[in-house]
Formats: C-alpha cells, sequence, structure tokens
C-alpha cells in the first residue's frame, strides 16, 4: 500500500505519546512509595526505556513483527532493523519503522508497570535481567501472538483464535498483572508489611503521573488505530469516556466503603479505566464504554484489597490494576461488543452469543498462566545467582541510598554534606593538617 | 533567665509571633514537631489501607527571656495561641544557666 501522510503523522505522534506514559508512570508509582525508594522507583519505570529500546532495536522487533513461527514468534529475519530503511518498506499506510516506533514504546511501558509490584525492595541489577529475560520470553511472543496479523496464518490469538485486543488488554496489561503476581511472590513482602505505614509520600506526584498517563493513552489506544481516520476517532472517544466513567466508579465504592473519597482513589480509577477500556476501545459504543468504565473502577477498587486476604505485598497493585483491570476489560467485549464499532464483533448483550466470551476468556488464561510462569521461574533464577532482593538492613535504611548512592529530597539543604570535593575512597591514607599522610591515623575523610 | 518552649498549632504560629513581638520579644527559636497529647490523631485511608496516623503536626517555638519576664511571655503565647479546642498545645518554663552570644561572646542579660 502506498504511504499516507495522515496517517504516518498520527502514528509518529502517538508514539511519542506512549513513550510520555513511561515516565508518568513513574511519577504514578514514585508517588506511591514512601521518600526512601522514589529513585529507585521512578529509575525501574525509566531504565525500562534505555533496556527495551536496545532490545527492540537489535531482536525485538524481528522476534515479534518479522515472519511467523508456529504463530507464537517471529523470526530473525529482520534483526537490527535490517532492510526497513528503504522507502518500499511499508506497514499498512506507514512506513514500517513508524509502526516499529509505535510497537517499541508499548514494549517499554509493559515491563516498566510489573515493577510496581516489588517496591522498595529489588536489586537493580536483578530488576534489569528481569526486564531482559521477560521481554524476551514472554512479551514478545505474547505481542506476536496477538498482534501479527497475516490472513489467518500470524499469531495464535489474534488471527486464529480471533480474541480481541485492540491496544493490549491482553498483551501488556493482563500480561504485566500475572507477572507482577509472580515477581510479589519471589521476593516476599516487604519488612513491617501490614505493620509499619507505608502511605504514598506524595499524591501530588500520583496525580501528575496519572494525568501524563491518560494524555499519553490517547496515543496508545487512538494510536493502535494505526490510521488517522474513523478507528482513531472511535477509540480516542471511547478511551476518554470509559476513563471518566471509572473515575466515579471508583470514588463511588471508596466513599461508601471508606467514609471518604480520594485524590489516590482518583487517580487509580483513571489509570483502572484507562487500562480496562485498551483492549475494548474498538469494540464498544460511547455509552458502552461508560458502563464499562464505570463498572471497571468499581471492580478495581475492590480488587486492591485482594493482596491483603491472600497475603501478597504487590505493592503498587499492578495485580488489582493491571491484572484485573485488563481481564475485565477483555472479557467486557463478550458483553458489550457491538458490531457497529470498528472491532466489528457483537457480544452477549448486543445478541452475538458467547462465542467472542469464550475467545476473550481463552487468550486471557493461557497469556495470564504463560506469563506468570515464566515470570516466576525467572524471578526464582535471578534470585539465586546475582540476587533480586535487597538486605533486610538495607530495606530498612532505603533502597535509593543502598542500590544509588542518592536521596530524592534534602530537606537539610547542604548541613548534612561532606566533601564538595571528589570524596576520599576508602582506601586512601588519612591526612592530617599539615597536608602529610599519616597512615597511623585513621582520620580520613571517611573514617 | 528563663527558657520558655511552647507547643502550638501551625496555624497559630504567626499569631503568637506577632504577640511576642509586640510585647518586645526580639528572637526565637521555631521548629515543626509532631506528636500528641489529648488530641489523639486520625485515621487515613490509601486504596483501602487503614493507617492511624498518631502524631499530630505542630510548631515549637523557643524563647529565652528575663527571670522576670517569664510568667507575663509565657501568658502572652497562651492568650495568642488558644483556640478552646483540644490540641491548642502546651507551654512549659525551664531555668536557664548561661546564654552566649556568638559573635560578640557577651554573656546573659547581654546576649539576649
Amino acid at each position: 500500500m502506498e504511504i499516507n501522510a495522515g496517517d504516518t503523522a498520527w502514528v509518529l505522534a502517538s508514539a511519542a505519546l506512549v513513550m510520555l506514559m513511561t515516565p508518568g508512570l513513574a511519577f504514578f508509582y514514585g508517588g506511591m512509595v514512601r521518600m526512601k525508594s522514589v529513585l529507585n522507583m521512578m529509575m525501574m519505570s525509566f531504565i525500562t526505556i534505555a533496556v527495551v529500546t536496545v532490545l527492540w532495536v537489535v531482536v525485538g522487533y524481528s522476534l515479534t513483527f518479522a515472519g511467523d513461527t508456529g504463530h507464537v514468534i517471529g523470526d530473525f529475519s529482520e534483526v537490527g532493523l535490517k532492510g526497513l530503511l528503504a522507502p518500499e518498506a511499508v506497514s499498512g499506510t506507514t512506513p514500517t519503522l513508524a509502526f516499529v516506533a509505535f510497537q517499541l514504546m508499548f514494549a517499554i511501558i509493559t515491563p516498566a508497570l510489573i515493577s510496581g509490584a516489588i517496591a522498595d525492595r529489588a536489586t537493580f541489577r536483578g530488576w534489569i535481567a528481569f526486564v531482559v529475560g521477560w521481554t524476551l520470553l514472554v512479551y514478545f511472543p505474547v505481542a506476536h501472538s496477538v498482534w501479527f496479523l497475516d490472513d489467518g496464518n500470524g499469531g495464535w490469538i489474534g488471527d486464529k483464535l480471533k480474541a480481541i485486543d485492540f491496544a493490549g488488554g491482553t498483551a501488556v496489561h493482563l500480561n504485566a498483572g500475572a507477572a507482577a503476581l509472580a515477581l510479589a511472590i519471589v521476593l516476599g513482602k516487604r519488612v513491617g508489611w501490614k505493620k509499619d505505614p507505608m502511605r504514598p509520600h506524595s499524591l501530588p506526584l500520583v496525580i501528575l503521573g496519572a494525568g501524563l498517563l491518560w494524555f499519553g493513552w490517547f496515543g496508545f489506544n487512538a494510536g493502535s488505530a494505526l490510521s488517522a481516520g474513523t478507528t482513531a476517532a472511535v477509540t480516542f472517544v471511547n478511551t476518554q469516556a470509559a476513563t471518566a466513567a471509572a473515575v466515579i466508579g471508583w470514588l463511588i465504592v471508596e466513599r461508601i466503603r471508606h467514609g471518604k473519597a480520594t485524590t489516590l482513589g482518583m487517580a487509580s480509577g483513571a489509570v483502572a479505566g484507562l487500562v480496562a477500556i485498551t483492549p475494548s476501545c474498538g469494540a464498544v459504543s460511547p455509552i458502552g464504554a461508560l458502563i464499562l468504565g464505570l463498572v471497571a473502577g468499581a471492580v478495581c477498587c475492590f480488587a486492591v484489597s485482594l493482596k491483603y486476604k491472600f497475603g501478597f505485598d504487590d505493592s503498587l497493585d499492578v495485580v488489582g490494576v493491571h491484572l484485573v483491570g485488563g481481564l475485565f476489560g477483555s472479557l467486557a467485549i463478550g458483553f458489550l461488543g457491538t458490531a457497529a464499532a470498528p472491532s466489528a464483533v457483537d457480544g452477549l448483550f448486543y445478541g452475538g452469543g458467547a462465542t467472542q466470551l469464550g475467545r476473550q476468556a481463552l487468550a486471557n488464561v493461557v497469556v495470564g498462566i504463560y506469563s506468570f510462569t515464566v515470570a516466576f521461574i525467572l524471578g526464582k533464577l535471578i534470585d539465586k545467582t546475582i540476587g533480586f532482593r535487597i538486605k533486610e538492613d538495607d530495606e530498612v535504611i532505603g533502597v535509593d541510598q543502598v542500590e544509588h548512592a542518592e536521596t530524592a529530597y534534602d530537606f537539610l539543604g547542604a548541613s548534612g554534606l561532606r566533601g564538595h570535593t571528589p570524596l576520599a575512597r576508602p582506601s586512601d591514607p588519612g591526612e592530617n593538617e599539615n597536608g602529610t599522610t599519616d597512615t597511623s591515623e585513621k582520620e580520613g575523610v571517611n573514617a | 533567665m528563663k527558657l520558655i518552649t511552647a507547643v502550638v498549632k501551625p496555624h497559630k504560629l504567626e499569631d503568637v509571633r506577632a504577640a511576642l513581638e509586640t510585647f518586645g520579644v526580639t528572637g526565637m527559636t521555631v521548629t515543626e514537631a509532631s506528636g500528641y497529647g489529648r488530641q489523639k490523631g486520625h485515621t487515613e485511608v490509601y486504596r483501602g489501607a487503614e493507617y492511624e496516623v498518631d502524631l499530630v503536626p505542630k510548631v515549637r517555638l523557643e524563647v529565652v527571656v528575663e527571670d522576670g519576664d517569664g510568667a507575663e511571655v509565657v501568658d502572652v503565647i497562651v492568650k495568642a495561641a488558644q483556640t478552646g479546642k483540644i490540641g491548642d498545645g502546651k507551654v512549659w518554663v525551664t531555668p536557664v544557666e548561661t546564654i552566649v552570644r556568638v559573635r560578640t561572646g557577651e554573656l546573659d542579660g547581654d546576649a539576649l
């Protein structure tokens, strides 16, 4: 097909929008942890931009979208984005590299979502190893299965089973949520979980993050139309409608259960709505989106309490929001889907029978089990080899200091700091006042 | 000399400071503090997890005055900080042996 300038512009702009979601997620998560781990929390998101981009250019795009191997993964034919510079390299109506850029941003944010489950307690090297392993073993094959379409010969979920996942309810959110559950179990509970107060250190950061996510999500969902036309407009409006309703849904439940509507609930409701409409934004009407969002907000508000019942420390509720929200949004297609929408499938409420619901359920169950299993084994493997959980003492001090040698907020100005010149290393001999070295005295700068 | 320490509600700090200035107290030290007395804390809920916040934010201000001014300064602070509701705070007086002004080395009364 010919390259269409409007479509290309929208896909490239959408790629930039989705890129912004990961720093947005860093704020969303960063505000929710305690002061001593905000930097590590934000860095776990931000570092995926770097790590996954390298993976994607070298091998990830090829494994996800070049050819098909057994309907579960691509091949190595476009390793290093080989052959995609030429003007003939076209995907749909855009240059293939526009599609490469757009899909890259999805590959980045998906592992970043998982980090919320392991706040305050993961080694940075362990996290990087996990991101590399999980993206290679889980994200690429799952994204291929869902989104690589080739007239019935592509990925098994999207092309053979015909389960609908417009922008990533299954491939991104349920997938990340299942891995998050596995990691929360592998790493175990934080020191003092359920006993010590672990309230968010900065709700304004959480709200800033939720706002950036909401903004970027228009690229995520409406950009997934891969064209600048009706489908993009429909998914844009559905995204807005569902998210708005989910904010209200969450706050109503919260108000009834706990007596107050909170800012954290507002921000969480927005994200829950965005997650739930992600797979379904092309399948429902705007009224359907309102209903879907309202229920999703309420359901996720209940779901975040599950971890206390089952005793896993999913610190920032990746399971309650992304696994539950993604699953709910995906299954909702089986009820609220309407043939009038771009995905063109009638759900149960529109007289379409239960076939689609069954497809949605199967796709999510298989992806969920696969992602959970691989993440669990990978997490254990990392923990046994290079270490995935920091020491208990270090956790009490704070992961920021221990893993990054930094402090987020300097409330005391410079008063507690020493050494404006580079600090002497511990191995340096101590210096006395005359500037001569005296190794017998251990009053060096670091003594 | 007397050290007068007052723990008051944060929003009353400016009233107290102004009242002390009017009275003639020329300096003070203020710290943010948290604590509780009869006014207990409150409950906060984050995504359904309830936290009892026992410590309530307060400010602690400290002034040192001549022995004879002690009682009056306490009175000034109490009047300025009072709202009549629980949690208004406390004021207490402790004797001070020596004060030195760091810049000049002046002692005691001269250092105030």
